[in-house]
């Protein structure tokens, strides 16, 4: 009950007409930035946060983490309509809402991801407004053996994903995990497989190479295909909202799920990224029809978006409770809160009530009107599909490789964008899969670092991955999604030999 | 106090910084007028956006101080053009220091450093020193201080040698940010006196990311610069044993129910004798002229000016010594040599160094 009254005292501190206008203002520019390939909410936030400083610092995080709700929001768009994944935990959501908007169905598709992106949200804060104390404290229990066990559980969920060769999915996973060890080993300090190109300290970018593979890539198989977008066809239908909704509470249990997940990975943290994949891999994992997971599956949007939201939501807590970012984006906004005199940490809530219950109240009413700002733009974002290829085609080109330009501000990121369409292209043409290529270049480096770190700490012994009861039933969950198939098929013997007995 | 009155009551803090800026910049101004014939003489300004580098990811030490510097240039107006920060982090920073180094003559280009700007180019081979660019201004000292968990059996720095000296060898666990960076150099400082145990050092990305494990408890120690522990120091969840400054911090009013940050003794007095603090300046690119360097020069100095920067200065806890021009240069001179010899020691030199 402290909470509720708590919580109404911050909805009538951003109940002024100032915050509100601040909210739109933050979502739209949020949503900007989400389609933008590259520029991303953590830059986006960076580039305004220097604006925030004359603002009270109540209206100024109201505005800031509305612009990261819109980001999250608005990279579904592109990810749906272009396969060009304008946010890192975007690229799960491709998997099935490319091919939807490909059958004619963007419209549906954009509805289930900004539903889902709400849910998912909605049901962090209100974990975050009832559970705060409670769920900071769990964060404290997350070593790197912990962490490590998490990453293993996330590829552990997706492995098996490929309806391919598996041999094919090691291949590309390997590759994976060689290109995000390019750079400096933050072990060692040592510079790793740079081969003294001054270019390649940074490694390889996760965004760039994702624009590359999905969107230019996407782009050379189209030309190829006849220079038009396959479900241009689709007819315009402005009750797609409604009609998509009714379809929805089917999936509640997909729903319930990645929630579960997001805000797990929200707070430990994972990020939203890792939340995203898992949840795609454990949609189909207990779908009745995992077969049609690639191909246009509404699940398999709900699962991502609804994971990712609910992160992305969550990973604020730990950065109010214990000064920890969740997230890129929050480990930005954690530089703000320094600036504008607030600091982070166990006595926020005690010491700034206003301004901590005044940014919880703005998550609910910035991701309504979020909500509300995109599904009103749905009929518009579809009818994007229905300009002719040959305009669209240059424009997506340039926004690449402005996006991947972006990223460091690197000319040679851009020759690297279009390697990697190529790459994409290859691959796609040699029925090699991605996903596993671009999971392992995303956590491919923190995995590592989480387990070398863990066995620094236990000196080289691997009991200490299953040394507490936490990180032993993340670990041994871990294992069973591994054999699941395995696990599935000798359950499916052992019931035929003993079914069929009375005859 | 100011600290916490702040807190307390944040409408007459903004009041106060607001009055403070005006007189400011009613200063600057008249500095101007009194001195027409240097500024006429040697006037320099940016015609053209500055990018200030930071050699590190966004949300760290270097990023934030980065960020509030444009944020007061912008709030105060001390500068037409924009300033527009750039995270180049690649390489342990090197990316940023490379990128200025091949600028040459460019006066719009900044890069503010941390103490990589010698443990890089050490312990990578890197071709890059600092001598190759131009020195602007040591804006502060950011300190070091020895932190244990708040329920820990260790209270003073040389019970912490102690516990290193009677455990297991490797059994305490250092957490840092980095790696061959100032956080394990000061470790194996600390090593050599508890010799010949060792301890472990295990490398994270964040300096906010060690504070937590260490609350956690999944590290014995950190050794946190002041701002990115100050939060969970408050919350009396970790204890500050000592600081590696030569002399105690100079702010007195209390960051804890009980404690300032002048209440926490020197490691020296208390019996571990490790000195260390970490460069924050800024540098500029190669071959720019003296007006633009002294353009630079007097910006900085204008900015710690602020009322903002004072603030700034006393939440982190900085020492708050500057230099420019030759003083800056001896003292780069005489903290590269401190560096070199620090990882020759350690053995984190790369090999030809």
């Amino acid at each position: 009950m402290e909470e509720l009254n708590a919580l109404f005292g911050g909805f009538a501190v951003v109940m002024t007409p100032y915050n509100i206008m601040l909210m739109v203002i933050g979502i739209l520019l949020g949503v900007i930035i989400g389609v933008l390939p590259g520029l991303g909410g953590a830059n986006g936030v960076a580039i305004l946060l220097p604006l925030t400083f004359s603002m009270p610092p109540t209206s100024a995080i109201i505005m800031l983490s509305c612009l990261y709700w819109g980001a999250l929001f608005g990279g579904a768009i592109t990810s749906i309509l272009f396969n060009i994944p304008g946010e890192p935990w975007s690229v799960a959501t491709t998997f099935d809402g490319h091919p939807m908007a490909q059958n004619g169905k963007a419209d549906e598709a954009l509805t289930i991801a900004f539903t889902s992106s709400f849910i998912g949200a909605l049901f962090a804060v209100i974990v975050i407004t009832f559970l705060a104390p409670l769920v900071a404290k769990f964060a404290l229990k997350f070593g790197p053996a912990e962490f490590f066990a998490v990453q293993f559980l996330t590829f552990a969920s997706f492995i098996g994903m490929g309806t391919g060769s598996p041999f094919k999915t090691i291949m590309a996973m390997c590759l994976g995990f060689a290109l995000a060890a390019v750079g400096l080993d933050t072990i060692t300090g040592q510079l790793r497989m740079t081969f003294d190109f001054i270019v390649l300290l940074k490694g390889f970018g996760f965004l760039v190479a994702v624009i590359g593979l999905f969107g230019i890539g996407e782009m050379l198989a189209s030309m190829e295909e006849g220079l038009e977008f396959k479900g241009a066809q689709a007819k315009l239908r402005l009750d797609a909202v409604l009609r998509t909704w009714k379809t929805l509470p089917r999936y509640w249990a997909t729903y319930l799920r990645s929630c579960l997940v997001g805000v797990w990975m929200g707070i430990t943290p994972g990020g939203a990224t890792p939340a995203s994949f898992m949840s795609y891999g454990l949609a189909r994992r207990f779908s009745k029809s995992p077969e049609t997971f690639g191909k246009g599956n509404p699940e398999g949007i709900v699962g991502p978006e609804t994971a990712a939201h609910a992160a992305g939501t969550a990973a604020l807590l730990p950065m109010l409770t214990l000064g920890i970012p969740g997230s890129p984006t929050a480990a930005v906004l954690l530089g703000g809160l320094l600036i504008w005199g607030l600091q982070p940490g166990p006595l926020l809530f005690v010491e700034k009530p206003d301004f901590v219950w005044g940014l919880i109240a703005s998550m609910y009413l910035g991701n309504l009107v979020g909500l509300i700002v995109v599904l009103t733009c749905v009929p518009a974002f579809a009818a994007i599909l229905r300009v002719p290829f040959s305009i669209v085609a240059p424009v997506i080109m340039v926004v690449c490789a402005v996006g991947a330009y972006t990223v460091n501000n690197s000319m040679f990121d851009v020759w690297l964008m279009i390697i990697f369409g190529v790459m994409g292209y290859v691959f796609s043409k040699l029925k090699y899969p991605l996903a596993p290529l671009v999971l392992a270049l995303v956590l491919g480096d923190t995995a590592e670092s989480a387990f070398r770190q863990a066995m620094l700490s236990s000196q080289g012994s691997v009991s200490i991955f299953w040394a507490n009861p936490l990180v032993t039933s993340i670990m041994g969950l871990g294992l069973v999604m591994l054999f699941w198939p395995a696990i599935s098929w000798l359950l499916a013997r052992f019931r035929r030999h003993r079914t069929p007995v009375p005859v | 106090m100011s600290m916490f009155t702040s807190v307390i009551a944040p409408s007459t803090k903004y009041a106060r910084k607001a009055r403070l800026a005006l007189s400011a910049s009613s200063a600057a101004l008249l500095a101007i007028t009194l001195l027409p014939s240097v500024a006429v003489a040697q006037a320099w300004e940016p015609v053209k956006p500055v990018e200030f580098l930071i050699p590190a990811g966004a949300g760290g030490g270097a990023d934030q101080m980065a960020r509030f510097i444009q944020g007061v240039i912008t709030k105060n107006k001390l500068m037409k053009q924009p300033m527009v920060v750039v995270n180049k982090s690649g390489g342990a920073g090197a990316e940023a220091f490379l990128d200025i180094k091949v600028s040459n003559r460019d006066p719009h280009k900044l890069v503010i450093t941390l103490s990589n700007l010698f443990t890089t180019p050490l312990g990578t081979n890197i071709p890059f020193n600092w001598k190759e660019i131009t020195p602007i201004s040591m804006l502060a000292l950011d300190q070091f201080i020895l932190w244990v968990n708040a329920e820990s059996e260790i209270k003073t720095p040389a019970e912490f040698i102690a516990a290193v000296k009677a455990g297991d060898d490797r059994k305490i666990k250092m957490g840092g940010t980095g790696s061959k960076q100032e956080d394990q150099i000061i470790t194996v400082a600390i090593e050599r006196l508890a010799a010949p145990k060792k301890i472990t050092y295990i490398p994270y990305r964040g300096g906010g990311e060690v504070a937590v494990q260490l609350v956690g408890k999944h590290v014995d120690s950190t050794v946190n610069n002041p701002i990115e522990a100050v939060s969970q120091w408050r919350g009396n969840a970790l204890r500050a044993l000592c600081i590696f400054d030569s002399k105690r911090s100079t702010y007195t009013s209390k960051v804890t129910a009980t404690m300032a940050w002048s209440d926490i003794p020197t490691c020296k007095e208390a019996g571990m004798n490790v000195e260390y603090q970490m460069l924050r300046g800024v540098f500029a690119a190669p071959g720019i002229t003296p007006a633009q360097a002294a353009y630079y020069v007097d910006l900085f100095k204008r900015v710690s000016e602020t009322a903002d920067w004072k603030e700034f200065m006393e939440q982190g806890a900085f020492n708050q010594t500057q230099m420019s021009g030759d003083a800056f240069k001896a003292w780069l001179t005489a903290a590269e040599k401190t560096h070199y010899d620090l990882m020759k020691e350690a053995g984190f030199l790369a090999p030809g160094k």
